[in-house]
């Protein structure tokens, strides 16, 4: 078992642009509305690097720059953990199509780009900072992964740490091979249990699975969104974030890649 | 962080100088190269076609020859075959296993470093689309592609169910597991870890790195003047770590660090390169001179080798360093934990590796480059990684829980 605070969040997914408007709606007082998907500019990027960064990483920034808001924290001073099941789905796609039809010139931005930790990399050139930055994946216990990880790590070095999650869908054909609904970006900052300023606590268990049924997962009552939760490997930290929005101490089921369950217990301050 | 040292109990690596760690042994103390000259019609050619490149590549050919137990069949891509035959080395699947019956399958961690994972797998998809440009029905994304599956195919292989995903942080991705499954088993989630790296090669890193023009044309010369880039590898290393054991070698410390400056070009100071050293000393609470050997990152780009070396000279004065590269090819993801087990090697039987295929090593680069292999009996290594997206880590092993040094410097 360990605890943690929640000092900052952050939320980008259509419908749900950022955590007041994501906090009515999952705490049950406004009706979810389903929109398109859009990937906003980073204001965090400079210029130059806003043109060449994918979607994946702008998204991702989005996020990353309303937990840091809403914890004032200073991104210089603390580690970010970055997940994400797909990383960068439209470059993947390319690459793959260019290298089938014979055409061997992968760009070297294109290349870049390629790589799992491309939103990560540029966060940390964005916000300037050297601080330990990674990017992991478990498929779609990716972001109860990245939770744990930033957890222990607010934990092992006793200072804040941003988590950044970020799942997008690929183009046809790997969409059929591996249905994503909607882009989705979800940020936490996370600090050592006795923090001051934090807007929650929450404290992280092991849990089993069950023999027969596997973890069921802690579902959203709104069905649309719930369908979505399903579909995004990040938006499955949606009902953590629905647990944020109620002032009651709740507990959410989140199955992690292992298919054991991870369990957390969230008191709102 | 205080680091608890960590006991590493068994240790495997396959690369392109053959499975596991005594052919990695032989090579490196007889100075065989394992880098061939590429050929278009290699074994990860797509469908009838690929690049005409001029290099070398650290290529393992006894994958031709693995088959994936009938129950990880869906697994089957060239990546998974790699990490399957590194597993079957140096009976560490047995003693993982054993790990798990000891601690129980919910206290073992399963952490892989790779960059690529299955892609080589959605290459030959993407060149089997039908008609109307659907993937094979066979094209098992979850399993092959998708980061996950190598760690998920290895936390089955070994029956443990703790924490398991894939760190992708490109070439310091299978460094960065010993951090993680550190600070797991601080926090008292895991008593033990497997951790890892697997990456094998395929047209997207080969391709993609020939357009950033880093592509050597002859085996890769890290440090040495004449130096013009990479040579390409593949491989598969792992590693048993247990939280309280004994054992012969211990995990004393990690450093991560970002640049923060360019996503496929290192700090031409080597400022990231430096704190993440300086932070794996930190952790280990050793002192630069407690150092005995470094396993560069030393990867024979113009750009990294001088700011590596500048870095590692700042920081530890003229310590013994090498690259290992010239022997089995820059394995990207797999990098951090190949390198880390010849760290680990040069701890147990005293063999420093020169850097084959060096001559005249560049005055650009000052740090103390061996060049012809050293027996001598030493405590301390740090192996470095360095990433794209400026992504760094440096970790730090021992021969003993407390390096015997660090207690002298308690005591004065």
């Amino acid at each position: 078992m360990i605890s943690c605070a929640v000092l900052g969040i952050g939320v980008f997914g259509p419908g749900l642009l950022d955590w007041p408007a994501a906090r009515k709606v999952l705490s049950g007082s406004t009706a979810y509305v389903r929109t398109d998907s859009i990937v906003p500019p980073s204001e965090l990027l400079p210029a130059a690097e806003r043109r060449r960064a994918t979607p994946s990483t702008r998204i991702a920034l989005t996020a990353a720059q309303q937990a840091l808001t809403h914890a004032k924290l200073d991104a210089t001073t603390l580690p970010a953990v970055f997940g994400s099941s797909s990383g960068n789905p439209d470059i993947i796609h390319d690459i793959c199509a260019m290298l089938a039809a014979g055409d061997y010139q992968i760009s070297p931005t294109k290349f870049h780009n390629s790589v799992h930790n491309a939103a990560s990399g540029y966060y940390s050139i964005a916000v300037a900072s050297h601080r330990a930055v990674t990017s992991l994946c478990a498929f779609d216990g990716t972001a109860p992964a990245a939770l744990l990880e930033a957890a222990v790590q607010a934990l092992a070095d006793q200072t804040p740490v941003l988590m950044v999650c970020y799942d997008l869908p690929y183009p046809f054909p790997l969409s059929a091979a591996r249905p994503t609904i909607d882009a989705w970006a979800l940020a936490l900052a996370l600090a050592p249990e006795n923090f001051a300023s934090a807007v929650a606590h929450l404290t992280l268990l092991d849990g089993a699975a069950d023999a027969d049924n596997g973890v069921a997962d802690t579902a959203l009552i709104d069905p649309t969104l719930d369908a979505v939760r399903i579909g995004n490997p990040t938006a499955r930290l949606l009902p953590l974030l629905a647990a944020l929005a109620r002032p009651q101490p709740g507990e959410v089921v989140l199955r992690q890649g292992s298919g054991r369950a991870l369990r957390v217990r969230t008191a709102v301050c | 962080m205080t680091f608890p040292a960590v006991a590493i109990s068994a240790y495997t690596a396959t690369t392109a100088l053959g499975p596991g760690r005594e052919a990695l042994f032989e090579a490196l103390r007889t100075r065989r190269s394992g880098l061939q000259q590429y050929e278009s019609r290699c074994d990860f050619a797509l469908d009838g076609h690929s690049p005409s490149l001029k290099t070398w590549i650290g290529e393992v050919p006894q994958l031709r020859s693995v088959t994936l137990p009938e129950q990880w069949a869906r697994y089957d891509c060239r990546n998974n075959r790699l990490a399957w035959l590194g597993l079957q080395q140096d009976q560490f699947i047995a003693k993982a296993r054993e790990a798990v019956e000891r601690y129980g399958a919910d206290r073992v961690a399963v952490i892989v470093g790779t960059s690529t994972s299955g892609i080589g797998q959605a290459e030959q998809a993407y060149g089997a689309r039908d008609a109307r440009g659907r993937l094979p029905a066979s094209f098992d994304y979850a399993a092959t592609l998708n980061n996950f599956s190598a760690p998920s195919l290895v936390a089955q292989a070994v029956g443990a169910t703790g924490p398991t995903f894939a760190i992708s942080t490109a070439c310091s991705s299978s460094a960065k597991v010993f951090a993680a499954a550190a600070r797991l088993m601080r926090a008292g989630w895991i008593d033990a870890a497997v951790v890892g790296g697997v990456d094998s090669l395929c047209l997207t890193t080969l391709c993609g790195f020939a357009s950033l023009e880093l592509l050597s044309n002859a085996p890769c010369r890290p440090f040495d003047r004449a130096r013009s880039g990479i040579s390409i590898g593949e491989g598969a290393g792992f590693a048993l770590l247990e939280a309280s054991a004994d054992a012969p070698l211990y995990l004393l410390g990690a450093g991560e660090s970002s640049d923060a400056h360019h996503m496929s070009t290192p700090h031409p100071a080597g400022l990231g390169a430096r704190l993440a050293m300086r932070g794996a000393l930190d952790a280990a609470g050793l002192a630069p001179q407690a150092v005995d050997y470094i396993n560069l990152h030393g990867t024979a780009t113009r750009s990294n080798d001088p700011a590596e070396g500048r870095a590692v000279t700042d920081v530890f004065g003229a310590t013994a360093t090498s690259s290992t590269k010239g022997w089995f090819g820059h394995l990207l993801g797999a990098a951090g934990i190949v390198e880390s087990i010849v760290a680990l090697l040069a701890l147990e039987r005293g063999l420093l590796p020169g850097t084959l295929n060096t001559a005249d090593v560049d005055p650009e680069c000052p740090n103390t480059v061996l060049l012809a292999n050293e027996t001598r009996d030493i405590d301390v290594a740090l192996s470095n990684s360095f990433g794209f997206g400026g992504s760094n880590c440096s970790v730090i092993f021992g021969r003993e829980p407390v390096n015997p040094r660090r207690l002298n410097r308690t005591l004065s």
